[in-house]
């Protein structure tokens, strides 16, 4: 299918060069020493998605990615390759996603006065490989509210904050929002959200089976006043675009669908396969984006192949950064592109996350199902006792993010966190952790600081000899104050549906909870803002249409062009805005509800 | 214990099993580290590039325990870097200097030694009171402790293809139901208490 754009090649694209493919694409033009209409960096959901709408519009595109293909084969019809399975060890123990923190370590500290670092390892790894961080996910795809495109306007500054209004509004985003939850395929409930941004239709699929544990937590929170509803979620709930239902096998968030039911981003994967015109190249670490004499125009990418280590160049007419808001900053500043404004890898931003625990007094079989069912955004929208909560503290409003409504972990973790002897096989046969646990997780807005940033560790190295990336990183006030005021809340929710036992913890911890005893690195997978974009060159680093204010053929698809963090998370902008962009590049018409 | 190893000797293999037992002791319905094959787990772990492909990543997408051919056992093959970090992470770097991008990185077979070593003494750490055990661990150097006590939890409950977690008896005692890819779970066992 071609669902992110109807074909309509711009003149300057020879189609018939990828109609028929014999020897790889890049091959090909590299031999003949020819350029692809598109390299684009990171085959995550938005290179994939970049790839998809390109291809589609007769672009010749490659696709680079620094991990294996563990995905789907490369050959017709693409199937899986049955890698993906229900393994914890695998999984959660073994790296098997990537990226390997031995091979690829990443530095944190809190602020440049600790010193070069105080951890490394993993920080806020998310997946290496065909698939990025799509297919690991437990696939939460809520849009962004209208006022999430003009919070600055809304509500005013934030003292130690630059919270900015996007350079585009919802109204305009909306079309792409709806082509992105057909092509990924959501299933959700329209009417059941009050706080929800206005849709032109429905979603593409209905809910999938409520969870037995969010039976009780939505109940109570409904009687509390709260608003829950059944999360969009970006897995099959009957079958679609070729791809089964899901059938609640519980091994969603962290691992691969076994069964093909989650389509991010298999689907737009499949599209740009299907083409014909678009090459995914695996084991390929795009060492440094190259650019002429001028500075100005990027002329390809210089690459490491993995399994031979081999460098080579690869001559493309456009460079589309989609590595993810820590690897795209790491890349820039590693190849001295882009970067005039000094904002490269600054206002890193994560969600804040505030996890509710509660415990019960029976089994809730939170591993069956897809790990998160529901959601509520109460949090995210001031009202008057949350207003008068922040003056007390110094600040103008705050606001939280979407609650997940989620079951306990799996076995492996609960006897890690255990302690040992006759406390862990007890602990084991009660199961208070896990299998007697229900969870909210609040991914809170993070307000973009610059201080917050990514950039090259002087000292740690990647196996490939290039500096490590490095996060400095320490929340904001708001971020904290939101935390405290919604745990509040949140302990009510759940001692209301029955929780025998309640605690709070956040990450990144706070020196006084629980959580301090593992890594100080925040644990959240939603990173974003480290290339911004914004109608202003000397204050974004990306335009209103993510091509690079320095370098006129750079574009970046990734949530590193995102202004601010919102409560929702990422994935569903990072492909609605990827398929503006790449619209607008190609030269398609703008989609209109 | 199966009584031959693809790593371990049998003197460790015997320290190791007291080890495990004494971290997670059997209780209840629960068989205890040892009797779920916790030793087994470890030499697994630590003699993983014996068989090729290495013991890493079981195979997928099924076990075969709910359906669906049964693939899990046969390993992933990895790639290049991937052995390399495996190697590295296992059998530690040995001062080669493709192992060190990041300086010396002490492996597991070097933790597992040198932890074994800290527990020998007279009398075997086997026949030990239990609050010698408890004193020689504590006084083991702490990398060990913690390795063994992630692997011992990986082996009690993930799955049995990686050597642990016997006759599912890890999963049946805490009333997990492990992989259950084919099948799944119905809408009705999604939502309803039972």
């Amino acid at each position: 299918m071609s669902p992110a754009g109807e074909e309509r090649p711009r003149s300057d694209v020879d189609r018939a060069s990828g109609a028929s493919v014999q020897a790889p694409l890049g091959a090909r033009a590299h031999a003949s020493g020819g350029a692809v209409d598109a390299v684009i960096v990171g085959a995550g959901p938005a290179g994939a998605t970049t790839a998809d709408v390109l291809a589609n519009a007769g672009w010749s595109v490659m696709l680079l990615e620094k991990g294996p293909n563990r995905l789907l084969s490369l050959d017709a019809p693409y199937p899986l390759l049955g890698h993906l399975s229900n393994d914890e060890i695998k999984f959660f123990r073994r790296h098997f996603l990537g990226p390997d923190p031995l091979l690829e370590p990443r530095t944190y500290r809190r602020r440049d006065d600790e010193g070069d670092r105080i951890h490394v390892g993993e920080v806020n790894n998310l997946p290496s490989g065909v698939g990025g961080g799509g297919f690991h996910a437990d696939a939460k795809l809520p849009r962004f509210r209208e006022v999430d495109f003009h919070a600055r306007s809304e509500y005013g500054p934030i003292d130690g904050a630059d919270v900015v209004d996007w350079p585009l509004e919802y109204d305009e985003l909306e079309p792409y929002y709806t082509v992105a939850e057909r092509l990924v395929g959501v299933a959700g409930d329209a009417a059941a959200n009050p706080f929800a941004s206005w849709r032109s239709g429905e979603y593409p699929m209905p809910p999938g089976a409520d969870m037995y544990g969010a039976i009780l937590t939505t109940n109570a929170a409904s009687e509390l006043g709260l608003n829950p509803y059944r999360a969009p979620t970006g897995v099959n709930s009957v079958e679609y675009d070729g791809r089964p239902a899901c059938n609640n096998c519980g091994f969603c968030g962290h691992f691969g669908c076994p069964i093909d039911a989650k389509g991010d981003p298999v689907a737009p994967l499949r599209s740009a396969l299907g083409t014909g015109r678009c090459e995914v190249v695996a084991n390929c670490y795009v060492d440094a984006v190259l650019v002429d004499g001028s500075g100005r125009t990027a002329t390809g990418v210089r690459v490491i192949d993995t399994e031979t280590g081999d460098t080579r160049e690869i001559r493309a007419k456009h460079v589309v950064l989609a590595a993810g808001a820590f690897e795209t900053p790491r890349l820039m500043l590693r190849s001295g592109v882009g970067n005039s404004s000094d904002l490269v890898g600054r206002y890193l931003m994560y969600h804040f996350q505030t996890f509710v625990v509660g415990s019960f007094d029976h089994r809730l079989h939170g591993h069956r199902g897809r790990s998160v069912t529901h959601l509520h955004d109460d949090h995210l929208v001031p009202d008057t006792t949350s207003l008068q909560y922040a003056r007390e503290r110094g600040l103008p409003y705050f606001r939280g993010g979407i609650v997940e409504h989620g079951g306990g972990g799996h076995p492996v973790m609960e006897g890690m966190f255990l302690p040992h002897g006759v406390a862990h096989t007890q602990g084991m046969l009660e199961s208070m952790m896990r299998d007697k646990l229900w969870a909210f997780t609040m991914q809170g807005e993070d307000l973009p600081q610059a201080q917050n940033r990514v950039d090259l560790d002087p000292q740690v190295r990647d196996v490939h000899g290039r500096s490590a990336g490095r996060v400095t990183y320490d929340p904001h006030p708001h971020d904290l104050v939101a935390s405290e005021y919604a745990a509040e809340i949140l302990n009510r929710v759940m001692r209301q549906a029955g929780a025998q036992f309640t605690f709070t913890a956040t990450s990144p911890p706070l020196p006084d909870s629980r959580g301090a005893r593992y890594s100080p690195a925040p644990n959240s997978k939603h990173t974003m803002g480290t290339a911004r974009m914004g109608a202003d060159a000397r204050t974004s680093v990306f335009d209103p249409w993510q091509r690079s204010w320095d370098v006129s053929n750079l574009l970046c698809a990734d949530s590193s062009v995102f202004p601010t963090s919102t409560g929702y998370g990422p994935t569903l902008t990072i492909v609605a805005l990827a398929i503006r962009m790449a619209r607008e590049l190609a030269g398609l018409p703008k989609l209109t509800s | 214990m199966s009584g031959s190893y693809c790593y371990l000797d049998e003197h460790d293999a015997a320290v190791l099993a007291a080890v495990v037992d004494r971290l997670v002791p059997p209780f209840g319905a629960h068989p205890g580290a040892r009797a779920l094959g916790a030793v087994d787990y470890i030499d697994g772990a630590l003699g993983a590039f014996a068989t090729d492909p290495p013991r890493i990543w079981a195979g997928g997408p099924f076990s075969g325990r709910h359906g669906g051919e049964a693939s899990f056992h046969r390993f992933t093959p990895l790639t290049r870097l991937e052995t390399l970090a495996w190697r590295t992470r296992i059998e530690g770097s040995r001062g080669d200097p493709q192992r060190e991008w990041n300086g010396p990185v002490r492996g597991w077979q070097e933790i597992y030694r040198d932890g074994i070593d800290a527990l020998d003494g007279d009398p075997a750490f086997a026949t030990c009171t239990p609050a010698d055990q408890d004193v020689r661990l504590a006084a083991a150097p702490r990398d060990f402790r913690e390795l063994v006590y992630v692997h011992i939890c990986e082996a009690c409950y993930g799955p049995p293809e990686y050597g642990g977690n016997r006759d599912l008896q890890g999963w049946t005692a805490i009333e997990f139901p492990g992989d259950v890819q084919p099948r799944g779970w119905t809408d009705e066992e999604v939502s309803g208490r039972a």
